[in-house]
């Protein structure tokens, strides 16, 4: 099986490389449109800030390939908010696979949110064998609010959506790769999705 | 809910952990990286390795270091000691830390904080602060808490967090190794007047000390050492301890 890690201008890519490594699965880091079509599972990580995240993927005209993508796709954090309509970040327009708008945390308690906390409402494979109540790592500002397509929520300051999917389409807020064993276990769910290209 | 996290400390020099370290099945008690995933698996938030190498060439076998603690690690870890540069921090970006920790370059250059915000983003900048009590005021101490710098301990945290950082590290000098608890005051007055998660260190001697950072001093964090490498406090014991006293854990 062939996955590919999008590779852009946020960090993290190499810490969900390492994370596939030790379930003993190799991967590829590429911005190569054609090398991304080719792969059988698409993961987009990402720290970092949505515009000039934004930027990058026009300048390589990735955002309006992302969203054709037919196999298994998983954003993760910055990837999850990317996904969404737009962003309060910087105001920035976004790749639109979830027609949701991205919001920043109102400051009641400490922003960013950092740490560890727990999903629940769990819904898809992808949590196959994940307990409600989970806790997983968090790190960001801003966040997708409750939509239909959540399929995790996480309460802090208000319920936000800790995950969201639509058709081939995953994404995180949290961060699997951190997330210890919950984590690792999230990460090989969605490596073992079926799908196609 | 957010939980309180616990943060072992990690010395490293010349790419071996230095404090004594006393771990039952542990081969090699000087490998950070074997410390580390020891610590990740009974249950540790995060880590802190900070490097105390003096020298120059020895830095380069820190962030190969770190590339080796990243492709091990599921849990969050934060890199720091001697970093002066942005190039610095890129490095240890790069070899795959999640966050990175400024001490006394920060105190000294003040801009440092705010370039490395606008590079990498205030999720990954810690500010390490070593603070003392002068019998009139708190003062921020620089080189390993030895100096003492003209700067109020308040003052710069909160010109920090203006400038970008996204977390801070705060130690009191006064409870450092004595194992009497950690300072509750100063870090519950930092939590007041900045709105970034606090990481309590410095005197943790028993799981108490723990309850009293967090249910008094209202820490979001709490970091300690040698209580955790002469194995004093095992985690899964601290936590479940923190869990009974309705401290929010993740167990």
């Amino acid at each position: 099986m062939k996955i590919a890690i999008i590779r852009y201008n946020a960090g993290n890519v190499h810490s969900v490389k390492s994370a596939l490594g030790r379930l003993g699965i190799e991967s590829i880091i590429t911005d190569d449109p054609a090398k991304l079509m080719m792969a059988d599972k698409i993961i987009f990580p990402g720290v970092g800030q949505a515009q000039t995240a934004m930027e990058y993927l026009i300048d390589k005209k990735l955002d309006k390939l992302i969203p054709t993508f037919k196999q298994p796709f998983l954003g993760i954090c910055l990837g999850l908010q990317l996904m969404c309509n737009f962003s309060e970040e910087k105001e920035t327009e976004c790749m639109g696979v979830f027609p949701v708008n991205v919001q920043k945390f109102p400051e009641k308690l400490k922003v960013p949110h950092i740490g560890w906390n727990n999903i629940g409402k769990l819904k898809s494979d992808l949590f196959k064998g994940i307990k409600e109540n989970s806790y997983v790592y968090f790190v960001h500002s801003y966040y997708a609010p409750a939509s239909e397509f959540c399929i995790a929520e996480t309460d802090y300051i208000l319920p936000f959506s800790a995950a969201l999917q639509k058709d081939n389409f995953y994404a995180t807020q949290f961060h699997p790769e951190k997330s210890g064993v919950i984590g690792t276990k999230i990460l090989e769910n969605f490596i073992n999705l079926k799908g196609e290209k | 809910m957010l939980t309180k996290r616990i943060v072992p400390c990690l010395d490293i020099k010349d790419g071996q952990t230095v404090k004594g370290v006393n771990f039952i099945n542990l081969r090699h008690a000087g490998d950070p990286v074997e410390l580390g995933a020891k610590y990740a698996e009974q249950g540790a938030d995060e880590l802190v390795f900070l490097d105390i190498t003096a020298t120059v060439e020895n830095r380069s076998t820190f962030a190969i270091l770190v590339k080796e603690i990243a492709a091990t690690l599921n849990i969050p870890f934060t890199v720091g000691g001697g970093i002066r540069t942005v190039k610095d921090v890129e490095i240890l970006l790069n070899a795959g830390a999640d966050k990175i920790s400024v001490n006394s370059a920060a105190v000294k250059n003040p801009r440092l904080i705010s370039d490395l915000e606008k590079e990498f983003g205030s999720q990954c900048i810690v500010l390490a602060v070593d603070t003392r009590y002068d019998g009139n005021q708190d003062i921020v101490y620089v080189h390993g808490g030895r100096i003492a710098t003209e700067r109020k301990t308040m003052d710069w945290v909160k010109e920090a967090v203006d400038r970008g950082a996204g977390e801070i590290l705060l130690t009191s000098m006064d409870h450092d190794g004595v194992k009497t608890g950690f300072a509750i005051d100063i870090t519950r007055k930092v939590t007041e007047i900045v709105n970034v998660p606090v990481i309590a260190s410095g005197g943790a001697g028993n799981c108490q000390h723990f309850y009293d950072v967090f249910e008094n001093g209202n820490a979001d964090a709490a970091l300690a050492a040698s209580i955790f490498h002469f194995g004093e406090i095992l985690i899964p014991d601290l936590k479940q301890f923190l869990k009974e006293k309705n401290i929010e854990v993740r167990l």
